[in-house]
């Protein structure tokens, strides 16, 4: 039997980070200020929505992707005033470096000028979307 | 397992139970060869991280012990998810592997305890948390490697 340390190691730096990132999955971050870029619906593939617009970042290794797309375009449809924009990560490379975008699923929240107020990485749950829609104002 | 696709942009969905149960498989094995320093532990794990990364995740080894005793077992509701992100983390794993057993045959034990430490990390973090790890660096490395 050899050290137990190297073990001791990896399990608690690992256990620490996994609760670290369970808890910040979804969750809503909001921009400290406002001068990032602004997105215009040529850029995103999709009309701005009146009040808020949602653009979701995705790639091909990322199972909850696909949950996130399905939880967003469901919200929007009864939320005329919002628009949801998904863009596939790997073929707007350039965006992505521009945003700063890290990890997928990550989405945006644009208010109505087309300017990032905050982002949410991960599937967020139905009231994070909410809560971060409530914020723009 | 045979398998039709129709269309290459339809992709294979598998049971999204099982990548979870080979990741607590593969856990334990990683944290064996840890615990015990013996390389050949790395190296049986190594040729089933192999198998995702080639052929899939529900090919190897720990998809069949799955598929035989687990499954039938088990209820509710059957999750799918795309093949891609748990064979991707399978390639991964299979990185790992090899540099942990060169170092092993170099005569450099740091080596093979590094590696190993962080095959088991993402093993862990799969199995415990459901952490993906496709979601987390893929992006990163595509953006290094056009940088």
């Amino acid at each position: 039997m050899k050290s137990l340390i190297p073990i001791a190691i990896v399990l608690l730096a690992s256990t620490a980070y996994g609760i670290w990132y369970t808890r910040s999955r979804g969750e809503f971050r909001a921009k400290k200020s406002l001068h990032g870029p602004t997105l215009t619906a040529q850029i995103i593939g999709a009309e701005l929505g009146s009040k808020a617009t949602m653009v979701q970042f995705s790639s091909a290794f990322c199972s909850p992707c696909r949950a996130t797309k399905v939880l967003l375009e469901h919200m929007v449809e009864t939320m005329p005033e919002i628009h949801y924009a998904h863009i596939d990560a790997e073929s707007h490379l350039e965006l992505v470096r521009k945003l700063d975008i890290r990890s997928t699923p990550t989405t945006l929240f644009l208010n109505s000028a087309g300017v990032e107020v905050g982002r949410a990485m991960g599937t967020p749950k139905r009231d994070q979307v909410l809560k971060a829609l409530a914020a723009i104002a | 397992m045979t398998q039709v696709q129709t269309k290459k942009t339809t992709p294979t969905v598998i049971d999204a139970r099982g990548p979870r149960f080979s990741a607590v498989l593969t856990t334990l094995v990683l944290a064996t060869a840890l615990i015990s320093g013996q390389t050949w532990i790395l190296v049986a794990q190594g040729i089933v991280f192999a198998i995702g990364a080639f052929r899939g995740p529900q090919f190897t080894p720990y998809a069949f012990i799955f598929r035989t005793l687990v499954k039938p077992r088990i209820k509710g509701a059957v999750k799918t998810e795309d093949v891609r992100p748990p064979q991707f983390a399978q390639s991964v794993g299979l990185i790992f592997a090899v540099v942990g057993v060169a170092g092993s045959l170099a005569g450099i034990p740091a080596i093979f305890t590094i590696a190993t430490g962080f095959a088991l990390a993402a093993a862990f973090l799969n199995a415990a948390f459901n952490f993906c790890l496709g979601c987390e660096i893929y992006l990163l490395i595509f953006r290094l490697r056009k940088a």
